[in-house]
C-alpha cells in the first residue's frame, strides 16, 4: 500500500515549507513564522508515529487492550509549551533588534553593520 | 504575502488544525496543548511583535532560487528517507516494541494513574520534565532581561491610563462577555490542572488556560487594571517558586531514601508516594507555565505603551 507513508510526505512537505521561509524571507518575524511552521511539522510527524490503526487515546480504560503509544505524546507535549518560550525570546530579540536598528529586514541590518566598520 | 498581520492569522489557523489533527490522531492531551498554545498565546505574542516592529516586509527575497534548489534537495531526501520506514498506523512499528508497553501494561501497577501521558510525564520521565521546566523559566527570564528596561515616566502613564480607560469603555459587550467566561475559563483551569491524573489534561495545560484567561483580562481591561489583579512581583516569584517546588520534590524523595525524583518513598506506601509526588510535581509546573507565559506577555504589551 503505497499511501501507508503519505502522512510522513505531508510532514516532510510543510517542513521544506518551514525551511524555505527561513532562508528565503529576511524579515525576521517571518523567520520566525518560518521556524514556527518547521517545528509543527516535526510535531505532526512524532504524533504520527505514535498512532496505533484501530488504538485509543493512552487513558486506561476498562474493556479497551490497544492504546497508541504515550512516549511521543509526552515528548510533544512538553516540546510545544517549551516551543512557545523559546519563539517569545526570538520575539523579543527581535523587537531589540527593531529598536536599535530601525529595521527588520536582514539586509538593512546588515548594511549598517557594514557601514560602521 | 507581505502583510505579516495576515502570515500571522494565518499561523494560529494553521495551529488550530494541527491540534483538530492531533484529536484526530487519539493524542488528547497534546491537542489540548497546541489549541492553547499554537491557536492562542503563539498568534497573541505574533501580533504583539508586529506592531512593535514593522507590519510589512519589504519585497525582495535573498536568491529564492537558490534557496527552493536547497529546499527540494533536503525534501526529497528525506522522502528517499521515508522509504524504509515502517507504514502509518502499523502496531509492528519498532517504536511500539521497546518501552511502550512496559507503559501501558505496568503504569496503573505503579502509578495508581489511568492517564498514561500524565504518569509518564511526571514520573517515569520526571527528570526530562524537569529540564523542560528549567528552559521554560529561562526562556521568560530573558525576556524579562531583553525587554524590562525603560519605564516610562508619570505623565505618560496618566496619558496611557486615559487612552486605555477611553479604549476599553466603548467595548460594552466585549466586557460583559468575558466577565462572564472568566470564572468558567479559570474553573476549567483548576479542573484541567487537578483532573490530569485521570483524564486528559495537567500542569502544562492548566499554566496555558490560566495564563490565556488573565491575558484575555489584560486585553478587555486593560493593562493597568490587570496589573493590580496580578501583581509583577508576584507573578516573578511563583515562576521561580514552581520550579522550586518541583526540584524540592525531587531532594525529598532523596532525603527518604530513594532517587531523585523518586516518588515511592514520599509516602508510606510506593502508590501513595507517586500520587504525592505526580500532583504536587504538575503543580510546580503550572504554576511555573502560567507565570512565564504571563510575564512574557505583560512585557510586551508594555514596550508598545513606551516604545
Amino acid at each position: 500500500m503505497i499511501l501507508g507513508l503519505f502522512n510522513y510526505w505531508v510532514v516532510i512537505v510543510l517542513m521544506m515549507i518551514g525551511l524555505y521561509i527561513v532562508i528565503a524571507h529576511g524579515n525576521l518575524i517571518k523567520k520566525i513564522v518560518g521556524l514556527t511552521i518547521f517545528q509543527t511539522a516535526v510535531f505532526i510527524f512524532y504524533i504520527s508515529i505514535a498512532k496505533v490503526e484501530g488504538a485509543s487515546a493512552p487513558i486506561l480504560v476498562e474493556g479497551i487492550s490497544q492504546y497508541s503509544n504515550p512516549l511521543p505524546h509526552v515528548l510533544i507535549l512538553t516540546a510545544i509549551v517549551v516551543g512557545i518560550a523559546t519563539i517569545a525570546l526570538g520575539l523579543a530579540l527581535a523587537v531589540r533588534i527593531n529598536e536599535a536598528y530601525g529595521s527588520i529586514e536582514e539586509e538593512s541590518i546588515q548594511n549598517q553593520d557594514n557601514q560602521e566598520c | 504575502m507581505r502583510d505579516l498581520f495576515a502570515v500571522v492569522m494565518m499561523l494560529g489557523i494553521f495551529g488550530l488544525l494541527s491540534a483538530s489533527f492531533f484529536v484526530a490522531m487519539d493524542a488528547v492531551d497534546v491537542a489540548f496543548t497546541e489549541a492553547a498554545v499554537g491557536a492562542g498565546i503563539a498568534t497573541l505574542l505574533m501580533l504583539t511583535a508586529v506592531t512593535l516592529t514593522v507590519r510589512s516586509e519589504d519585497s525582495e527575497r535573498h536568491k529564492p532560487m537558490w534557496a527552493l534548489v536547497v529546499v527540494i534537495i533536503t525534501g526529497g531526501l528525506l522522502i528517499y528517507g521515508t522509504l524504509d520506514m515502517p507504514y502509518f498506523g502499523s502496531s509492528q512499528a519498532p517504536v511500539h516494541q521497546h518501552v511502550a508497553p512496559r507503559y501501558i501494561n505496568d503504569s496503573m501497577q505503579e502509578t495508581g494513574l489511568p492517564n498514561i501521558v500524565t504518569s509518564v510525564l511526571a514520573s517515569y520521565r520526571g527528570f526530562d520534565t524537569l529540564g523542560e521546566v528549567v528552559v521554560i523559566f529561562t526562556a521568560g527570564m530573558g525576556v524579562l532581561a531583553l525587554l524590562r528596561q525603560g519605564r516610562r515616566s508619570g505623565f505618560d502613564q496618566i496619558m496611557a491610563d486615559s487612552i486605555f480607560y477611553l479604549m476599553h469603555e466603548r467595548h460594552l459587550i466585549l466586557r460583559v462577555v468575558t466577565k462572564l467566561l472568566l470564572p468558567f475559563i479559570l474553573l476549567f483551569a483548576l479542573y484541567v490542572q487537578f483532573h490530569g491524573d485521570f483524564g486528559p489534561g495537567g500542569g502544562f495545560q492548566a499554566g496555558v488556560i490560566f495564563a490565556a484567561a488573565i491575558i484575555l483580562y489584560a486585553m478587555v481591561f486593560g493593562l493597568q487594571t490587570a496589573r493590580r489583579v496580578v501583581n509583577r512581583t508576584f507573578v516573578r516569584l511563583l515562576a521561580a517558586v514552581g520550579v522550586l517546588l518541583y526540584g524540592g520534590v525531587g531532594v525529598v524523595s532523596m532525603l527518604n531514601g530513594g532517587n531523585f525524583l523518586d516518588y515511592n518513598f514520599l509516602a508510606g506506601d510506593p502508590v501513595a508516594g507517586q500520587h504525592l509526588g505526580i500532583l504536587l510535581v504538575e503543580l510546580g509546573v503550572g504554576f511555573t507555565v502560567t507565570s512565564v507565559m504571563v510575564i512574557i506577555f505583560f512585557n510586551f504589551s508594555d514596550r508598545r505603551n513606551n516604545p
